[in-house]
């Protein structure tokens, strides 16, 4: 039987090979483009945008839904590596 | 996830499960014969097996039962989740059988399309196609490629005949649960993705649709049609990555 597309799943850049993956709404902006984000499981964390989003200019606002690379060491900062439309 | 060499056994088994369950209904079909008598013959070969179908009661929510069979049933546009019921099958028809089995824990599932009677040109044409594009997906589960090749691989055979690639249902890894992660679209760039390896294990269904690849869910909440009528085919293996190249684990 087919799976439904779930979009979150297409994963477009090879995270890190510990990285996790996952999506989340950004709550707020904070200076140096750090953002404090909020999992679908209910985390908050705060995270920087990657280098590739900020080399093509991506603006990134609060109420976006992103996905974010997060280290198992730190469960508290993460990186932003997509914004979904 | 790689599975053990225990538990490939295992999907080996319920593989070979699925496998009779297909050579019994392939057997059947022909017109006159309706969807429900082939559920019957597939439930006939899972119990004598002694496993248990992953079909009946799949999933199910606000909009959709869950699942009242242990195979789908989908007859000329309908692409995947057709419910087998009392729709007699005519010569000239085409229809996607899709089911598996549990054995164990572990699970198969795989699909197929098979004309009723002789069929049209074309629809010929189209179940070849479909069928070469689950192999060009299979061969490029090599150890070493990324999981984009694989969709990137269907993709390319689907599309050079014409036809339109489904893009709303995807393949899955498959193992003690039949839907797993991660998704194995039927399309994408290649080199995208986690690196295949030895004891990954995928079920490969491209759905290939003669026309365009839009879909529309029908009012039962499970069948899906081609958006403009046209013809689909569906076929679909569960294969593991080995350090010898691909093994397809639903054949007899």
């Amino acid at each position: 039987m087919p799976a439904p597309l779930v979009s979150s799943e297409i994963v477009l850049a090879k995270p890190k090979e510990d990285a996790i993956v996952l999506e989340g709404t950004v709550l707020e902006s904070l200076p140096n483009a750090m953002f404090k984000v909020e999992l679908e499981n209910g985390h908050e964390l705060l995270a920087h945008i990657s280098g590739k989003m900020r080399m093509h200019y991506i603006r990134i606002l609060p109420g976006d839904r992103v996905q974010v690379e997060l280290t198992p060491y730190d469960l508290k900062r993460g990186r932003i590596t997509y914004r979904y439309k | 996830m790689r599975r053990t060499s225990d538990e490939l056994a295992k999907m080996r088994r319920a593989g070979r499960v699925v496998a009779e369950m297909h050579e019994k209904i392939r057997a059947a079909i022909r017109p006159g014969v309706t969807t429900r008598e082939l559920d019957k013959i597939g439930r006939e070969v899972i119990e004598r097996n002694g496993a248990r179908s992953n079909f009946l009661n799949y999933g199910g929510g606000p909009g959709a039962p869950p699942f009242p069979a242990v195979i789908c049933a989908s007859p000329n546009d309908v692409i995947v989740h057709g419910i087998p019921d009392d729709t007699v099958l005519v010569e000239g028809d085409i229809i996607s059988i899709d089911c598996g089995a549990i054995i164990e824990g572990y699970h198969g599932d795989a699909a197929f399309t098979a004309p009723v009677g002789p069929v049209t040109g074309d629809a010929a044409r189209l179940l070849q196609v479909t069928e070469a594009s689950l192999f060009a997906g299979i061969e490029a589960m090599v150890d070493g490629n990324r999981l984009s090749d694989i969709g990137h691989a269907v993709q390319t055979v689907a599309e050079a005949a014409g036809y339109g690639v489904v893009r709303e249902y995807t393949g899955h890894a498959i193992g003690t649960a039949m839907h797993e992660s991660p998704q194995v679209p039927n399309w994408g760039k290649p080199g995208k993705g986690p690196k295949l390896r030895p004891g990954n294990v995928f079920a490969i269904e491209p759905m290939v649709n003669v026309g365009s690849a839009e879909t529309r869910v029908m009012a039962d909440g499970w069948g899906v049609r081609t958006a403009d009528g046209s013809l689909s085919a569906h076929f679909e293996h569960s294969i593991a990555v080995t350090d010898h190249g691909p093994e397809i684990l639903t054949l007899p």
